[in-house]
């Protein structure tokens, strides 16, 4: 038998070639894997999302239709959002939903591409929601409102007068004291607070912020929760509040089945329209199925999907959404000409002002 | 005679970099998933919202602003609460399974003790809303047997936050403090015996202090993933007032503001570091 000499005699061999070894078959493993996923990746869409766009039932025909896979990441707010994208590489991102008003803060960072408005289905939106001043940046169209609602007052009709509910003054009353949940978020809630107060939520200043804060402070005082989305929804599904402050038809939509006693309203003083836009980014290498998924997401099949996705309800911007009668039924779609005349915009604050609001309504978590 | 000059020079220095070599992946580790993020962490603290300089106004934010402050006084509050209670009840826990429970039950003991770990904590603490709510098991049978006519605000509360952590760091404190007693020698209960002591003079002057070590190091974990969490105060208490994860996740949502939820962040590391002497002080570890 002869021995190689440069075969290494395995008892002898020293541990940190074999460390090298391992590590190098390690890297060329991982090397491979990243590969294989970028080439995959290269034939997807990637978006950035929040929940309502996880929805199968919304994403699957788009797939079937274009035999690519949608890889979706959630996000809450619009900073998470934006934190995620910085810690991205260009071009890892293709579609993103933000909320309307945010639009500029991303076309400032230079994120976005510009949309082409003549392929997309800009007439048949409602007039209200297209807040051109928030979704056109000098000229350019960088996004288009997908979906809308209100923040206001969700409640149980049957364990409250639905007549109260007509004004916002019956939050910070004694009738309901310890009935009340408030949706935690500080933009909507700041705007609700406005509204009951007299102020337009465009034009808010700091100024304005004692008073807010004061009207706030009377509505935690009757308040048992401030709560997230889970949150409100469960304490006002189970009976825990009968009144939901800043919660609208995202929350009472969705339960509609389970519970058809909720409810909500456009109070005399008005309600704070939310609404969440599509976006493309500037650096997507699938612009063109970017632009099929924002198409499909405006269309009437997909408004439908998306207003109704599991995660939770809202109105459609189209308003030729293929939505049976029921759903209409329950977003309340043949008021909302109405509710819309009557609502007003979220708070758009600059980064000075929205740092002063955030403050107010960490003074307001904190009283006791 | 060369190879074999050359193999002996050889197999020292592969003696003296295997202990590295086996350090490595550890010290890279910390390196890695660590040290980098904690500096980064604490550069960004020291940055502006939206970058540019260097400023202090992030930390001076944390001081002068009551409601920032009075987020780690509530977080302090509930975090020693929590500890205590859960010290309290699990010592006894721990005494009945090592002591009281027969050897071949204790295994099945021991697995019923780690159940809740089993279950995702988020379910879980919602699950403890429902048991706690206005229409929750707690306040139906309080009002049906009639020993109160209206429920109790027992969800979103304080004391749901509290109770949500306990059911959770009780059986993590049990468990430590079980392995605690089960390493002491019966001898030293035979010698207390032999010297006159009662069984209350031989807890509390032999088995109390040798199984101190257990208790804190227990006592310890509780209080650094308590201080820390987020989701049993968020979903259990309402809202109704803020501990510091919950004022962290604030400034990220919507404004991502980044630099002051690192300062935040940094200074309740600061209080879990200032724990973590003041135990290994307590304790003497440093002397082991």
């Amino acid at each position: 038998m002869t021995i190689n000499p440069n075969t290494p005699n395995p008892t002898t061999r020293k541990p940190l070639s074999v460390l090298k070894r391992y590590l190098h078959a390690a890297c060329a493993a991982t090397a491979l894997l990243l590969a294989t996923g970028s080439l995959a990746q290269a034939a997807d869409l990637n978006a950035l999302i929040w929940c309502d766009h996880a929805d199968p039932a919304l994403l699957q025909p788009f797939e079937e239709a274009n035999g690519v896979k949608v890889n979706v990441k959630e996000f809450e707010g619009t900073g998470a959002g934006m934190a995620i994208v910085e810690q991205s590489q260009p071009g890892d991102w293709d579609v993103m939903v933000i909320d309307s008003i945010d639009i500029p803060r991303g076309v400032e960072k230079g994120l976005f591409e510009p949309l082409p408005e003549d392929k997309l289905p800009l007439a048949d939106l409602f007039p209200q929601v297209k807040l051109d001043n928030y979704t056109v940046v000098d000229g350019k169209r960088y996004g288009i409102t997908e979906k809308f609602g209100y923040n206001t007052i969700g409640y149980n009709k049957t364990k409250v007068d639905p007549a109260d509910m007509q004004s916002l003054a019956a939050l910070t009353g004694d009738k309901y004291k310890g009935k009340i949940a408030i949706y935690d978020y500080y933009l909507p809630v700041i705007g609700m607070a406005a509204l009951a107060i007299g102020r337009k939520t465009t034009e808010l200043t700091e100024a304005d912020l004692p008073a807010i804060k004061q009207e706030l402070l009377r509505m935690k005082a009757n308040a048992k929760l401030v709560g997230e989305v889970t949150a409100s929804q469960t304490a006002l599904a189970t009976g825990e509040v009968d009144i939901l402050v800043g919660g609208g038809e995202w929350v009472t939509a969705g339960l509609a089945k389970e519970n058809p006693a909720l409810d909500f309203s456009i109070p005399k003083e008005g309600a704070v329209l939310w609404s969440q836009s599509l976006a493309m980014f500037k650096d997507s290498k699938n612009k063109d199925t970017a632009l099929k998924f924002i198409q499909y997401i405006m269309s009437p099949e997909g408004q439908a999907r998306l207003a109704t996705s599991a995660c939770y309800w809202g109105m459609p911007a189209n308003t030729k959404a293929t939505l049976s009668d029921e759903q209409k039924k329950i977003l309340r779609f043949d008021e909302q000409p109405d509710f819309l005349a009557r609502a007003q915009p979220y708070p758009a604050p600059d980064a000075d002002l929205d740092k002063k609001m955030q403050d107010v309504w960490t003074e307001m978590l904190q009283a006791q | 005679m060369n190879s074999a000059t050359n193999s002996g020079r050889a197999l020292p220095r592969a003696g003296r970099a295997l202990p590295w070599a086996l350090v490595t992946p550890a010290l890279g580790w910390t390196l890695l998933f660590f040290v980098l993020p904690f500096v980064a962490m604490a550069f960004s603290s020291l940055t502006p919202h939206g970058g540019g300089g260097f400023t202090l106004a992030n930390y001076s934010q944390f001081f002068t602003n009551p409601a920032y402050w009075q987020a780690m006084v509530n977080s302090l509050q509930v975090t020693a609460i929590v500890t205590a209670v859960s010290v309290l009840l699990a010592y006894p826990f721990a005494w009945i399974l090592a002591e009281q429970v027969p050897e071949r039950w204790q295994r099945l003991a021991l697995m019923l003790a780690v159940l809740p770990f089993w279950t995702s904590y988020v379910v879980r603490s919602y699950s403890w809303l429902l048991v706690l709510a206005q229409n929750g098991v707690i306040n139906r049978a309080l009002t049906g047997s009639g020993l109160f006519n209206e429920p109790l605000q027992l969800a979103n509360t304080r004391l749901a936050t509290i109770i949500g952590f306990v059911h959770f760091f009780v059986m993590l404190l049990t468990l430590t403090i079980f392995a605690n007693l089960k390493q002491l020698s019966p001898s030293y209960r035979k010698a207390a015996a032999d010297l006159g002591a009662g069984p209350v003079r031989t807890f509390l002057h032999v088995v109390l202090p040798l199984t101190l070590p257990g208790i804190m190091v227990g006592a310890f974990l509780t209080f650094v993933l308590c201080i820390g969490d987020y989701i049993t105060p968020q979903i259990l208490g309402g809202n109704n007032e803020l501990l510091m994860p919950q004022l962290v996740m604030m400034q990220i949502g919507r404004r991502g503001d980044f630099p002051l939820a690192s300062a935040l962040s940094i200074i309740l590391m600061a209080v879990v570091t200032i724990a973590y002497l003041a135990c290994a002080r307590w304790l003497k570890i440093e002397r082991a």
